[in-house]
């Protein structure tokens, strides 16, 4: 029991080709940056947008296949919560809920009653009468995703469903979506450009880029092993590509790390910005990684700067305000780079 | 910025000819009503023929809105969402009466459904009916002329209307029918509205293609603009009179619009 596609689909000059299967109760989070297709296939998953080719499969029923199924969007068992809600404004927020159950056949008393209940629980209560334009932004996304559960769908699919609220919205309703996607059964596909979202909602991540699936893993695994430059910004890692020969990779830019595995062939290198430290002089004590760097931009990041370096390994680090006021550093200005082998994290590529 | 205040911030090359416009379009109606012989407005308004033309404009007009609004809004949907191929074709080919000579409408008309018209004449014969000179006739001229209008303005509706409700109707399990229904019309209501309102007027003033196709009779096809020209000639008073109660009907019109306008920027 699960969702399986293959979507291929043509748009523009992008050619989106992704596989995805999710098993029941996981949640697959599809993780990219603007413009990779991620809403695409979510929209083919619909039934909205019909693909150029491939599959879709729910529950071992052929969706859509490229020789004779297409079944229309109204058709399939989906419930769907989109980046900014559109909760129908003409109708109140309990008639928004009931409105699947009722396109579905179920009569008005009962679709009502089922609505009720699920705006009670996704902590709206009492708030049924109301149209949508009168709720807040967080209230508004709850209705929808009730009103995507109501039905019991065999897929849920979430697209951006946080992105439109503001960053203390998005921390409840966060919580309030994990606590429903834990206790959903069916297979939920979760289309986001915030990993933070993927890493708290999610069972399964991949990542897309430019149409293709770059990365796939638990979101720990992405998190601790990225394996594409976008990725690696994302979790806050510096990525670095090189061939490893024992505790030494050579990296493909130039120059080379130490590492505290063994590693052999091509690897992957990624380091923490906070691990790097920052000097004006060669510093003591010969630690091994150690390279003579220029500094191109500081930007403040919260408690620390963060500088993006080049030179003969491009690396960025975090220092915290102060020290960075006692380097007293210009862009353009020399400085010293350093960071311990058992801080950089190796992995095959 | 005193200046700027003063003359209100348009240029003098600007100011005199809007003004010249603004003269041109409000004084003849100020004339009118400066004209209008108001002691006898009750008695001509009481008399036979001004109330049976008023009753036939209001009626065949709201029956021509009512046609246009049937058989206009479908295909305000077609021209707005279908993927059809030869919409744009279409869409020219509906707005054509909005452009033509009432006139020529009405000679159209009469070609193809009066008695010896291509369906004029099977339609007497299956049925010995005759379309021309009745108030049906003068429904259909009017609807041919004003149903472009709704048709125009609907279509607008549904072009700015967001059509994501739409999917997100389709993923809760309504057919594309439910949710034209449910979905599609409540959120383009206003503009159907309006385009009614617009279709009516437009109905309610019609002259060319009604007397061409409908004829001239009192109480059957003289609708109240051909009972204004024909007044004119023989009793400019009581043309006065009629067209009178056309402007008020107009600025009645205007006002419901307005009102429409006022309420949803107040609304929103």
């Amino acid at each position: 029991m699960s969702l399986e596609a293959h979507v291929v689909v043509w748009r523009g000059a992008l050619e989106v080709d992704v596989e995805l299967s999710v098993a029941d109760g996981e949640v697959l989070a599809v993780l990219g940056p603007n413009g990779a297709g991620k809403s695409t296939v979510l929209r083919v998953l619909a039934g909205l947008l019909p693909p150029d080719g491939g599959r879709v499969v729910v529950d071992g029923d052929q969706v859509w296949n490229d020789a004779d199924v297409a079944l229309p969007p109204h058709r399939r068992a989906i419930g769907m919560v989109f980046q900014d809600h559109l909760l129908f404004p003409h109708l109140s927020v309990t008639e928004n809920v009931a409105f699947g159950p009722r396109s579905r056949g179920v009569s008005r008393a009962a679709a009502r009653a089922a609505a009720t209940a699920w705006l009670d629980r996704v902590g709206l209560a009492g708030l049924g009468d109301r149209r949508p334009g009168q709720l807040s932004g967080g209230q508004a996304q709850r209705a929808a995703l009730a009103r995507a559960l109501v039905g019991e769908p065999r897929v849920l699919l979430l697209d951006e469903p946080l992105s439109a609220l503001d960053a203390r919205t998005r921390l409840s309703v966060r919580a309030e979506l994990h606590r429903h996607l834990t206790d959903y059964a069916g297979s939920a596909v979760l289309v986001t450009h915030d990993p933070v979202d993927a890493m708290a909602l999610a069972t399964r991540v991949v990542v897309v880029e430019d149409g293709r699936v770059v990365q796939a893993g638990t979101p720990a695994e992405v998190a601790r092993r990225p394996r594409t430059d976008y990725v690696a910004r994302l979790v806050g890692l510096v990525l670095l590509a090189g061939t490893g020969a024992g505790t030494t990779v050579a990296l493909d830019g130039g120059g080379a790390v130490a590492v505290a595995d063994e590693a052999r062939g091509p690897v992957f290198v990624a380091v923490r910005p906070e691990s790097v430290s920052l000097y004006l002089s060669r510093p003591d004590g010969s630690p091994r990684n150690v390279w003579p760097l220029r500094l191109v931009t500081a930007t403040p990041h919260g408690s620390v700067v963060r500088c993006d370096l080049a030179g003969e390994v491009a690396l960025t680090a975090d220092v915290t305000a102060t020290s960075f006021a006692e380097l007293g550093l210009a862009p353009g200005a020399a400085v010293w780079a350093s960071v311990k082998a058992s801080e950089v994290a190796v992995y095959p590529r | 910025m005193s200046r700027r205040r003063r003359d209100g911030g348009v240029p003098a090359p600007l100011l005199v000819p809007a003004l010249l416009a603004v003269a041109f379009l409000v004084l003849p109606l100020a004339g009118l009503v400066v004209r209008a012989p108001w002691s006898q407005i009750g008695p001509q308004l009481a008399s036979p023929g001004v109330g049976q033309a008023l009753r036939l404009s209001l009626v065949s007009a709201t029956l021509a809105t009512a046609v246009s609004l049937l058989l206009g809004v479908p295909l305000a949907w077609v021209l707005a969402r279908s993927t059809l191929r030869g919409r744009s074709v279409l869409r020219a080919l509906v707005t054509v009466p909005l452009v033509l000579p009432p006139v020529v409408g009405g000679v159209a008309l009469f070609l193809v459904l009066g008695r010896q018209g291509i369906v004029g004449r099977w339609l007497y014969e299956a049925t010995g009916f005759s379309l021309p000179f009745t108030t049906a006739a003068v429904v259909v001229a009017e609807t041919f002329v004003a149903m472009p209008f709704l048709v125009i303005s609907v279509e607008g509706a549904l072009r700015a209307a967001d059509a994501r409700f739409e999917d997100a109707a389709a993923t809760l399990g309504a057919d594309r029918w439910t949710t034209f229904r449910r979905v599609t019309l409540p959120l383009v209501a206003p503009g159907i509205a309006a385009g009614a309102v617009l279709c009516w007027a437009r109905a309610l003033g019609e002259f060319g293609a009604t007397i061409t196709f409908a004829g001239n009779f009192p109480g059957t096809t003289q609708t109240m603009p051909l009972a204004v020209y024909l007044a004119l000639q023989r009793d400019p008073e009581a043309a006065i009179v009629l067209s009178l109660v056309l402007l008020a009907v107009s600025l009645a019109t205007l006002l419901l619009l307005r009102g429409r306008w006022l309420g949803r920027t107040v609304s929103a």
